[in-house]
């Protein structure tokens, strides 16, 4: 690998970290399974002084029930999120999303703080910790903070963390109640494996079968990840019809920064958003509808 | 004992496991002690003059030996040669210098050096070169190229034309004027990336005193990389020694002589100690050949019953910045004369331009014109056929060459060895269940939804080539092949071949060959290939031209042997030499099979020389060099079947049927795997790949997260079958399978989505064919009242 010259340190504790973070050469980042990281260092499109490595620090390692939210610490690798009972049982999203991230080599690498706090436009996660009201647990010398998902993500590759501050864990509203469905429906970019559009989507119905919440995570079409509150307002109350999706389903690309690229025009990263916003929508529904 | 039939048998490849633990010779793997590693700087721009180059703070990075810039090349390295001078086409050949001292014409072209004491030295000090550029305007596609008043590449191709290159033959006009029914459309080949697992890379080593050179290099052709070093560095061909013991696939992408592998020399040369450069992937994207980029324009003339009259080419290629070892061949000679395929076209001309733009250079890429050229062709039947409101296969059926006609002379005096081209339809059709699937067409239709079937009947020229052929399309070399067969004392056996495969298994094709005749087991045969100083002469691996050519050389060296054998065998079972059989690998007098000797027995008398007949020289060694009498002719018909997407534009594929004939096979495994492949990069240049440039000259998708190179997950189960038509004009009878499946597959998923969206009048979608642009089409196509295009 051809990068730049960096200092590597791989702390064994979250102190020793943080410390590290205050007092080491800038620019530094923070390597968290490096699946994003690597390919940037290696075209020289990164060229941190220093690089701290995640991997050995056991605090950030955790998977825990939490009572209404599964808590993920930030070095977890998709894999291990896709191994779990407790998340498969009670945040099954994650695990939807997840096995249509990259390849086989990417989840066993691929972190869930590691994706989040590089906030790709086109990751996946970024569409599920929105759909599923993540909160996202940073850690400084200052001491802890939570961030709501819909603060996290800013900009394009750009996150609520500040540069002293480590992502620690991350909580996910679990949606284990009944009559409650969740999907995740991406357009996957041919050649990077990356959602050029991605739908997360929770569905909850009422004893009538009409919608009584959904909440609708968009990835891939705008600069961030974000929530598509017109369409989830849209459905309140609604039964889940073909009219009804469409109907609601319209306004999903309003108010995106969409992107535009050789692949993919914004106008057809809109018309993706809407298309799949239905499709996630629908098949959730269907899951809540046999979770009834 | 009896020996199981060699020839026909899907032997497992020799090579794998050698290759796939790890055991691999690639030009990467040489370690030579001393050894200094070299980085090219290449121009971020698209065309621009160098107005200063200050390499000071590089050369005094530690670890730093040398920096080297275009002015420390003059008189010690020459440009680098196109090796294909097209005849009567008024081409401009002008000089591709190593690194370019004043101008830079394309992003990727070579601009300085680092030769370092490790790859990374020399990558950092890269970084430490200061160039000043000034930019000058950019063309990149052949139509801005040739617009009045576009920038100019070189001052010596006015109009930035490179060649105008021209067939006719037959009455095209009377054609035209007397047609009942005429077709006409634009395609666009898009530009192409030829993507071998392996970048290219170069590993010299200069003996001074001895004044000679060992380059390791990522080649398909050694020989012709030995004359083309001779040729650019000043080194007399016998100093020099080119090894290519493994490369990891070209697909035509290693046959050109580069700039790199002459930089390694230089530096080797000038230095005195071994120098390895080798390509990251971003560099391969830029600095080795792309592939394709053609647009034509197509005019068929019909009668109203399908029969085809005549046909009209125009072509404009993009040639890129320079012409490439073997580029003008390719869009021209390499591509017109297989356009009109499978049909009796009686009147057919052809006009090909090349440009000259702001871009990598292109060249062959798998298949090199004939891809473009079925291509064009299928889609133009099935064009004709929807105009006519017919069956695309009974257009098919009304114009194919017949099967009795063969040998076949085209319009463009080609003469088709053997062929039969409705055999392979019918299989075609009865493997995918033709008129079952136009049914449930027709079903799903009425659900809205798309289902779409695309055929794709191809003939292609392969087996390259008479060399006068080759004289006479003014290709620089000969492509004959000679072939040694040296039976050891022991019994085993060492092959010399030319060819120089690089991924095609020819280690154990060859060895099947010569188990075969000689009546040994393919483990006892060693093929040795891809280096100048074991091999008398070569020239290479592309055109799929190994079997049928090399293979050929091969069995006629094989023969002798046996000749020799029998002789040596009736000596020693005191017989005539016309009384012997040489039965698997035992030799006895006819009739009397219980006395025999076996050929490791007469091996052993052959080296040892101890008890020979009074004429016989000792050894048991027999050469031979081939030139073919014709090209081969392979054939096959693809259909493929899709599903369209209307919401998405994405396009699935449900089935993917390919019937090839490719004459006698070897090894049915082997052969599957080259149709497999090829396949995969024909669909991977239906839907998914394509190499697209900025305004300003810049690669865009210049990395694998760009560019769509289709993995297992997006390639269909393919389903192959065969019918086998001997060459008759070589030994064996086998013609060649490399390019097959990448010539006859992109139509067929073209023509499937086509048929598939045709009720919205849709007739033609330009590759690739990605959901954006199928969704793009059909909602043109949904908004106009007479349907789109």
């Amino acid at each position: 690998m051809y990068s730049g010259d960096f200092a590597y340190y791989a702390p064994t504790s979250l102190g020793e970290m943080l410390t590290l973070l205050n007092n080491a050469k800038p620019e530094v980042k923070v390597l968290a399974g490096g699946q994003s990281l690597i390919p940037l260092l290696k075209l020289r499109l990164a060229s941190p002084a220093t690089l701290i490595d995640a991997s050995q620090v056991p605090d950030l390692r955790m998977i825990a029930d939490s009572g209404n939210t599964i808590t993920l610490g930030a070095m977890t690798t998709y894999f291990q999120a896709i191994d779990s009972p407790l998340v498969q049982q009670r945040c099954p999203l994650i695990i939807q999303a997840l096995r249509q991230v990259g390849d086989p080599q990417v989840r066993a690498r691929g972190t869930i703080g590691g994706s989040l706090a590089h906030a790709d436009p086109a990751g996946d996660l970024p569409a599920v910790a929105m759909a599923l009201d993540a909160e996202i647990h940073a850690v400084s010398s200052n001491g802890e903070r939570s961030i709501a998902a819909a603060n996290f993500f800013t900009d394009v590759l750009t996150t609520a963390l500040q540069p002293n501050e480590v992502l620690k864990s991350v909580s996910f509203t679990a949606t284990d109640q009944p009559a409650t469905g969740t999907a995740y429906v991406k357009h996957r970019h041919p050649a990077s494996g990356y959602a050029v559009v991605g739908v997360a989507a929770v569905v909850r119905l009422g004893a009538d079968g009409t919608c009584q919440e959904a909440r609708v995570g968009i990835t891939g079409a705008g600069a961030h990840a974000a929530r598509a509150r017109g369409v989830e307002q849209a459905l309140a109350g609604k039964t889940l019809d073909e009219a009804a999706l469409d109907a609601a389903c319209a306004s999903a690309a309003d108010g995106l920064d969409l992107m535009s690229d050789t692949y993919a025009s914004d106008e057809f990263r809109a018309h993706l958003t809407r298309v799949l916003a239905k499709r996630a929508l629908a098949e959730a529904a269907s899951r809540a509808h046999s979770q009834a | 004992m009896a020996v199981s039939r060699l020839f026909g048998a899907s032997v497992k490849r020799r090579e794998d496991p050698r290759l796939i633990t790890g055991h691999g010779a690639y030009t990467d793997d040489m370690k030579l002690p001393g050894m200094a590693y070299l980085a090219i700087l290449r121009s971020p721009y698209g065309h621009a003059r160098i107005k200063r180059i200050d390499t000071s703070k590089a050369q005094q990075h530690p670890g730093v030996l040398a920096v080297y810039t275009g002015a420390d090349l003059a008189g010690k390295l020459n440009p680098i040669p196109c090796a294909w001078l097209i005849p009567d086409s008024d081409l401009k050949t002008p000089p591709y210098p190593a690194l370019a001292s004043d101008t830079v014409r394309f992003t990727g072209d070579g601009v300085a050096m680092v030769v370092a004491s490790s790859p990374y030295i020399a990558r950092d000090a890269l970084d430490l070169i200061e160039v000043d550029y000034e930019p000058l305007p950019v063309v990149t596609t052949q139509e801005q190229a040739a617009a009045p008043g576009a920038p100019q590449l070189h001052e010596s191709a006015p109009g930035n034309l490179a060649f105008n290159w021209k067939f006719a033959g037959g009455d095209v006009d009377a054609a035209f004027r007397d047609a009942e029914v005429t077709v006409k459309q634009r395609f666009v080949q898009q530009r192409l990336i030829p993507n071998a697992m392996e970048p290219r890379g170069a590993v010299a080593q200069w003996t001074p005193g001895a004044d000679e050179v060992t380059l390791w290099n990522t080649t398909q052709n050694p020989h012709i990389a030995r004359f083309l070093l001779s040729v650019v560095a000043g080194i007399p061909e016998n100093k020099i020694r080119v090894v290519a013991r493994d490369v990891g696939g070209g697909f035509g992408s290693k046959i050109p002589f580069y700039a790199g592998e002459a930089l390694t020399v230089f530096a080797a040369r000038e230095l005195g100690v071994p120098v390895k450069w080798i390509e990251d992937r971003r560099e391969n994207y830029l600095a080795t050949i792309h592939g394709r980029d053609q647009i034509t324009d197509v005019e068929l003339a019909a009668k109203r019953d399908g029969t085809i009259t005549g046909l009209r080419v125009n072509a404009l290629s993009n040639m890129g910045a320079y012409l490439s070892t073997a580029a003008p061949g390719v869009p021209t000679w390499l591509f017109a004369l297989i356009v009109p395929g499978c049909y009796t076209i009686p009147a057919y001309s052809c006009d090909v331009k090349g440009y000259f733009t702001n871009t990598t250079p292109t060249d062959a890429y798998r298949g090199a014109g004939r891809p473009e050229a079925s291509f064009l062709m299928e889609r133009m039947v099935d064009l004709l056929a929807g105009e006519l409101h017919m069956d695309p296969v009974e257009v098919r059926r009304k114009n194919f060459i017949p099967a009795d006609a063969f040998p076949y002379t085209t319009v463009t005096t080609l003469t088709y060895d053997s062929g039969n081209y409705q055999q392979t339809l019918d299989k075609a059709l009865e493997m995918v269940d033709y008129q079952g699937l136009r049914q449930q067409q027709q079903q799903m239709r009425q659900q809205g939804k798309y289902l779409g079937i695309g055929i794709s009947s191809y003939v292609e020229v392969c087996g390259l080539a008479p060399s006068p052929a080759a004289g006479a399309m003014g290709f620089q070399g000969g492509l004959w092949e000679p072939a040694t067969v040296r039976v050891l004392a022991t019994g085993k056996v060492i092959v010399l071949t030319g060819t120089s495969p690089h991924g095609q298994g020819e280690e154990t094709t060859f060895a099947q060959l010569v188990g075969e005749d000689l009546g040994v087991p393919v483990e006892d045969v060693d093929v040795i290939h891809g280096d100048t100083g074991a091999i008398p002469m070569g020239w290479g691996t592309y055109g799929s031209r190994s079997t049928a050519v090399g293979g050929t050389a091969i069995k006629k060296a094989t023969i002798k042997v046996l000749e020799k054998a029998k002789k040596l065998a009736a000596h020693l079972l005191e017989a005539a030499p016309e009384d012997i059989v040489a039965d698997h690998g035992r030799f006895y007098v006819q009739g009397s099979p219980a006395k025999s000797v076996t050929i490791q027995d007469i091996a052993l008398q052959a080296n040892l020389g101890w008890n020979l007949p009074k004429d016989m020289t000792p050894g048991l060694e027999e050469s031979h060099f081939h030139d073919p009498t014709n090209f081969t002719y392979p054939f096959g018909t693809h259909i493929c079947v899709v599903e369209v997407d209307a919401d998405t534009g994405e396009v699935k594929i449900r089935r993917y049927v390919a019937v090839d004939d490719v004459g006698v096979v070897i090894n049915p495994m082997i052969v599957d795997g080259q149709v497999h492949g090829g396949v995969a990069q024909g669909i991977g240049q239906a839907l998914y790949e394509h190499a697209i440039y900025d305004e300003g000259g810049n690669l865009v998708t210049g990395s694998m997260l760009d560019y769509a190179v289709p993995n297992a997950t997006q390639i269909p189960n393919i389903e192959t079958a065969r019918t086998e038509t001997p060459c008759p004009h070589n030994l064996t009878g086998v013609k060649g399978v490399g390019e097959t499946g990448t010539i006859a597959s992109s139509q067929a998923v073209v023509n499937a989505v086509v048929d598939a969206l045709s009720p919205l009048g849709i007739k033609h979608i330009d590759m690739p064919l990605t959901p954006e642009r199928v969704w793009k089409t059909i909602q043109a196509a949904k908004a106009s009242p007479t349907g789109a295009n």
